[in-house]
């Protein structure tokens, strides 16, 4: 996934987009955790631009929203599994996390498409 | 002239033994044309991990001994699921199928074949034996959680079916003919603990039974015994022995008894042929573990490569195993011979030793193994034993660097010190894992791969691996980045990445790096929570479900009725799953969400106990001379005043203390990493105790005369460590580290100056500590407590942290 970029001019959103947050409720280079249809997704604030993922890690459901950033991964809290925000996969294992299309517009971050598998 | 062109080795068999042959031979002759016939429908797995085809739903080959380029590598040819019909011993030539071919040698390693006893009805359908893939191919279709499964046979092999069937939910039943489990390798008391461990996993044991049928009509339903009584069941595995597989050595002519006999050579009755593993006899032996057998490949290479060494002389059966999740080592006879024995049936600890005519002739460790490689190694080579119960407690002391180069490190790939250590030395290895793939080491069961780390460190002196840098993507030492941080005046962690570009790949290093910014500055840094862990976001440690614990501070371990009524309260309003007094003498209130953190430590009205955190976690203390007819001080109100003047601080990693009123020390302070003890006339100091993960006796850094020396004295090495240790060093590996004699020049020798300056930047430190639970009424971001659904249980609206310090809480 392309790390967003800001919105410009007035084009319009996909439609089925979805407003997740604000910019502002996910503190810098921090994850915040959301309900979302079947599942939590989690929504990184990071030197590269905001992400979404799956927020269960894939090892033993570890609250990835929870963990410790770098400028696009983020590190299990509970037994240290690192995945990469950008296309979900885990380091040293052959596992990958679900990733989400995102959109940061006027402060507001929109998932542009979930659905259930 | 001409040479001959060689015809090379045939080797008839596609186990463990063929696979340790041909890689023994390689290790003498790289060219020599080698043919496998493996009559398996594979090239060699690991049978001893068998059971997790049964217990992991593993595949064959999850289990292979090497892939199938090692053999297109190491020029091997090789047959597979094809059975050779003939074997010629006066051309040496063998038959599979219409073709003949001849060799130079031959090597038979058919191996065994699991025993079939004449019971009745062993034919029924639902009736297995445990021996090939395919045996376990149809137990797991039999396997259904709830089924009813008889395991006929209480040795090693059907003890390790039982626990697969167990672990897949079946109902297990053992049933063994003798009146103990595994009665070659254990003793009777060895046994009962296994008999303990076995209940734990509910599988039932009846010994002394002898089934003389397995009822049924077309499917087995259940067995009967001698005495007559019965036991209903779905399905019955077999596991009651095997028998050496000898058809092609008797229709070939070699002499065959028990076993195809072998001379000290591993040669036959016939010359150029010869046999190794479960179907060869050396001396009347039949060896039916893996160990012995790769004794008998390297001499049998030898013979067949043509190079002299060693003869075989016949092995010390050993094996290191895990049975029933217990871990057990069994090495020789312990049945004869003088025997000492060290038990602790409660913590599920058994070790026997057996010395005859004062050499080590057998050993039995069950539950605690450590050593076993020096027995090992001193069964084999004879060693003199003068004092038995000496040498079995020193071995459990034994690192990697005591143990001589012929003891052996893996059981499973037959690999000694010796071998690992010139690998390390010679390829200049410098991870477990380039070491486990070269020496293959650790490439079995893996049980010695922390030994082979060790060995990798003490080779490397401590450079291997990871261990050196904070920040291993950038390769930045603790030291680097301290340098870094002091040369910029950096005063936060962002700082301090764009100066040296740590923390941006991985974000690993990011609370290291935290606790140097915080501990360089005095601890008037600025503040990133993003570089802390979640534990330090929201002050409460995260549980294994995402939950929180709840460690309120009681100084001292010491609380009141009006606290615990607190406590009380809180768990119920707030159903907390679980309350727990912890091993330091506080409460702990586990399972707690996240957004009612804040609420819960206003109702508690105490401060954090910093149970999550890299820090003083408690200093425990014993009830001391004011209740205690022994007690010689006041180690309570000591302990609780160490505990004010330490509680809030940051520390490269956690740090535990304990004070105790007497040399009897019931509040454990000699494995502390800081332990005041009171004595006659005085308090003894003691430094990098410790008794978690490593136990080790706190070494004893000073003994003064007064309480208030004593509490300098401490407060003065707490500085000390904070400033010097590596992040997540604890006090034992630093004090082992940098030596008890540096530490004590740091610390005691005032006319330096040094201990007083180390306390001078403790109190500048000490005075910015602020009880992080007082966040709950002013947040460092509204959704510090709260996810984007959720809403902490307490909202924000306090006055501002500062008045509530003066307020005096903290």
């Amino acid at each position: 996934m392309k790390p967003p970029e800001a919105a410009v001019g007035t084009e319009s959103l996909p439609q089925g987009a979805i407003a997740l947050c604000l910019e502002a409720d996910v503190p810098f280079g921090e994850g915040r955790s959301v309900a979302m249809v079947d599942r939590r997704i989690g929504v990184f604030n990071t030197a590269a631009g905001f992400f979404a993922i799956d927020n269960d890690c894939p090892h033993q459901g570890g609250p990835l929203s929870d963990g410790i950033l770098a400028d696009a991964c983020v590190t299990c809290p509970l037994h240290g599994w690192r995945i990469d925000l950008r296309d979900g996969t885990v380091k040293d294992q052959s596992e990958t996390v679900r990733t989400y299309p995102l959109e940061v517009r006027d402060g507001t971050v929109w998932l542009l498409q979930v659905e259930a598998e | 002239m001409m040479y001959a062109k060689p015809k090379g080795l045939a080797v008839i068999g596609g186990g463990m033994a063929a696979q340790a042959l041909i890689e023994a031979v390689r290790k003498h002759d790289s060219e020599l044309p080698i043919t496998l016939y493996c009559g398996e429908a594979h090239l060699p797995y690991d049978r001893v991990r068998l059971t997790e085809l049964i217990e992991k739903g593993a595949d064959v080959s999850d289990l292979r001994l090497r892939p199938d380029e090692w053999y297109e590598d190491n020029k091997i040819e090789f047959v597979v699921g094809e059975r050779v019909s003939a074997v010629d011993t006066s051309t040496r030539s063998v038959t599979l199928g219409e073709e003949t071919r001849e060799f130079d040698s031959v090597c038979l390693a058919t191996g065994s074949e699991a025993l079939v006893p004449p019971i009745e009805g062993i034919d029924r359908d639902g009736v297995y034996l445990y021996r090939y893939p395919v045996d376990c191919e149809m137990i797991v279709e039999q396997a259904e959680p709830g089924a009813r499964a008889a395991v006929i046979g209480g040795g090693l092999l059907g003890l390790e079916a039982a626990k697969a069937l167990a672990a897949l939910g079946c109902d297990v039943t053992v049933v063994h003919l003798m009146d103990r489990l595994m009665e070659r390798q254990l003793d009777q008391p060895a046994a009962d603990l296994l008999l303990a461990a076995m209940k734990e996993i509910d599988v039932e044991v009846l010994t002394e039974r002898s089934t003389v049928e397995i009822m049924g009509d077309d499917h087995a339903t259940g067995l009967r015994f001698a005495d007559g009584e019965t036991l209903d069941c779905d399905f019955v595995v077999m596991s009651v022995g095997i028998s050496s597989r000898t058809d092609l050595a008797k229709e070939a002519g070699l002499t065959v008894e028990r076993g195809v006999v072998v001379d000290d050579a591993m040669q036959t009755s016939a010359p150029g042929i010869y046999a190794v593993g479960e179907c060869a006899q050396h001396n009347g032996i039949v060896y039916g573990i893996v160990a012995p057998i790769y004794d008998q490949c390297e001499v049998a290479a030898r013979s067949i490569a043509g190079i002299d060494g060693e003869s075989y002389g016949g092995s010390i059966p050993s094996a290191k195993l895990k049975v029933m999740g217990v871990d057990l080592v069994s090495v020789g006879d312990v049945a004869s011979g003088e025997t000492v024995t060290v038990s602790d049936p409660e913590a599920g600890i058994y070790r026997k030793l057996a010395v005859t005519d004062g050499k080590l002739t057998g050993a039995v460790l069950m539950g605690d193994t450590r050593g076993y490689e020096l027995l090992l190694d001193k069964a084999k080579t004879g060693a003199e034993v003068i004092n038995p119960l000496e040498t079995l407690s020193k071995a459990s002391e034994a690192t990697a660097a005591e143990l001589p180069d012929t003891a052996q490190v893996c059981n499973c790939n037959g690999v000694c010190k010796g071998e690992i250590v010139d690998a390390i030395r010679e390829r200049g290895l410098t991870g477990t894992q380039e070491v486990v793939a070269v020496t293959r080491a650790g490439a079995g069961c893996g049980t010695c791969k922390s030994l082979v780390t060790e060995l990798v460190q003490i080779e490397t002196g401590g450079a291997g691996d990871e261990q050196a840098y904070l920040c291993p993507c950038r390769k930045l030492t603790g030291e680097d980045i301290a340098n870094s941080i002091r040369e910029h005046g950096a005063q936060s962690v962002s700082e301090v990445a764009e100066c040296c570009g740590a923390t941006r790949e991985c974000g690993g290093c990011k609370p290291g790096i935290a606790y140097l910014v915080s501990e360089i500055n005095d601890n008037r840094h600025r503040e990133e929570r993003h570089a802390r862990y979640i534990n330090d976001r929201v002050h409460a440690n995260i549980q294994k479900d995402g939950t929180f614990s709840v460690v309120p501070r009681i100084y001292g371990g010491v609380t009141s009725p009006d606290e615990l009524r607190r406590i009380a309260d809180v768990a119920d309003k707030y159903e907390v799953p679980m309350v727990k007094i912890t091993g330091g003498q506080r409460i702990d209130l586990l399972g707690v969400k996240k957004e009612n953190l804040p609420a819960i430590w206003e109702e508690l009205g105490m401060p954090s106990g910093h149970a999550y955190a890299k820090a003083v976690r408690t200093v425990k203390t014993c009830v001391g001379e004011n209740f205690c007819r022994f007690g010689l001080d006041d180690s309570i109100a000591t302990g609780i005043e160490l505990e004010h003047e330490w509680e809030g601080l940051y520390t490269p990693h956690k740090v535990k203390a304990a004070v105790s009123g007497c040399p009897r020390n019931c509040a454990e302070a000699s494995t502390k990493d800081i332990g005041l003890i009171a004595v006659e006339g005085g308090w003894q100091v003691r430094i990098g105790g410790a008794a978690g993960a490593s136990v080790r006796e706190g070494d004893i850094l000073v003994t003064v005369d007064t309480k208030a020396e004593a509490m300098r004295v401490s407060t003065t090495f707490l500085q000390h460590y904070r400033e010097n240790a590596e992040y997540l060093e604890r006090t034992y590996g630093y004090v082992e580290r940098v030596g008890l004699d540096f530490v004590k020049e740091a610390v005691l020798n005032e006319e330096s100056g040094e201990p007083e300056r180390l306390r001078e930047r403790f109190r500048i430190a000490k005075a910015a500590v602020v009880d992080p639970w007082l966040e709950r009424n002013n947040p460092v971001h509204p959704k510090q407590f709260s996810e984007l659904d959720s809403e902490p249980a307490l909202a924000p609206a306090g006055p501002p942290v500062e008045a509530l310090i003066e307020g005096g809480s903290a």
